[in-house]
């Protein structure tokens, strides 16, 4: 059986071949295929860009859930000084997902980086390429005999064609881990609105609510205290009167 | 003879590397056919670094077809399963 080598070799001689075999006028197909150079050189400027824009949401997320931490950490220190151990505790379980989604994050964006990076090298090779064909398709047309050019052809639009097919496939590889990406940062983005991290209706956490429930009903507390002196103190008043 | 190290480019290497490089690749399909993707990958970068450090990198604006063509060495199971099937992992350019 062939291995890896000869059949990726044969993939990509039948992608040259079915990008080829649309035209047979060798000044079309010179035409045509660098026509689909140029169109190629776009896709790989949009795959870059794509990525960039990936990374930004990431990057996005992020700081969101960098600015989470301090708050996280406040909420359970008010709790524990409430005397609420318990949401204490849920506060600094809250804290560690963020921090776990922090780091799933880092991955990420590394890993966006290092596709932005192999992109880049691909249009800069194939826009090498492209000029070089450019230039090399004018001399053929002028210079060679359809029987000729036919071979010139085939060899410059085999080298190109090549490289063609290896920007195509670094862009798929970028786009399909690009939309991995996106189908995590949308569970990030979920797991937000749900209210695990921050309820965005409000602006508050349950956590805030709850704790401000205790500061009202230890206001409350104070104040029924207070009355309630009040009430002794004026009880015992009356009684002073009464006696004398 | 030139060896296309997909997503890296061409390089110039002595004919007498493809032997060597052969040997590797019979290693590669089989843990690929196996399903053995961590072997895969050591097998696929054993070639990469061999081509890298045997080879001259080919110029951008050569327009030489490769006499080897080496997938990605971080290539994962499905992607090597969709490389060669009638989808294809690398999409046609629309007409």
């Amino acid at each position: 059986m062939a291995g890896l080598m000869s059949r990726t070799s044969n993939v990509v001689k039948a992608w040259i071949s079915k990008l080829l075999d649309r035209a047979e006028d060798p000044s079309v197909t010179l035409d045509y295929s660098y026509e689909k150079q140029l169109e190629m050189l776009q896709n790989v400027k949009r795959g870059v860009a794509d990525v960039v824009t990936a990374k930004k949401r990431l990057e996005l997320q992020t700081q969101k859930l960098e600015q989470e931490l301090p708050k996280l950490d406040d909420q359970a220190r008010k709790a524990l000084a409430a005397g609420r151990e318990d949401l204490a505790r849920a506060a600094l379980e809250r804290k560690t997902v963020a921090q776990q989604q922090l780091q799933g994050l880092d991955q990420q964006i590394t890993g966006l980086e290092a596709q932005q990076e192999k992109l880049l090298a691909n249009e800069k090779r194939l826009s090498a390429k492209v000029e070089a064909f450019r230039s090399q398709k004018e001399v053929i047309k002028a210079q060679y005999s359809a029987a000729e050019a036919q071979v010139k052809i085939s060899e410059a639009a085999t080298g190109i064609g090549e490289e063609m097919a290896d920007t195509g496939l670094a862009i798929q590889r970028a786009q399909d881990k690009t939309e991995q990406m996106q189908a995590r940062a949308a569970a990030v983005d979920e797991l937000v609105e749900a209210g695990a991290l921050e309820d965005f209706t409000t602006g508050e956490t349950s956590l805030d609510r709850e704790l401000a429930q205790i500061s009202a009903q230890s206001q409350v507390d104070e104040e029924l205290a207070k009355l309630k002196g009040e009430l002794a103190a004026g009880g015992a008043q009356k009684e002073l009167e009464e006696k004398s | 003879m030139i060896v296309r190290l997909m997503g890296e480019g061409q390089f110039r290497v002595q004919d007498e590397l493809r032997a060597q490089l052969e040997s590797l690749d019979d290693g590669a399909q089989a843990a690929a056919d196996a399903g053995n993707e961590p072997e895969l990958d050591r097998i696929l970068e054993e070639m990469w670094q061999l081509v890298r450090s045997e080879g001259d990198p080919v110029a951008d604006d050569d327009l030489s077809a490769s006499d080897a063509v080496i997938p990605p060495s971080d290539l994962t199971l499905e992607e090597t399963k969709r490389l060669f099937s009638d989808d294809g992992l690398i999409p046609d350019l629309p007409s």
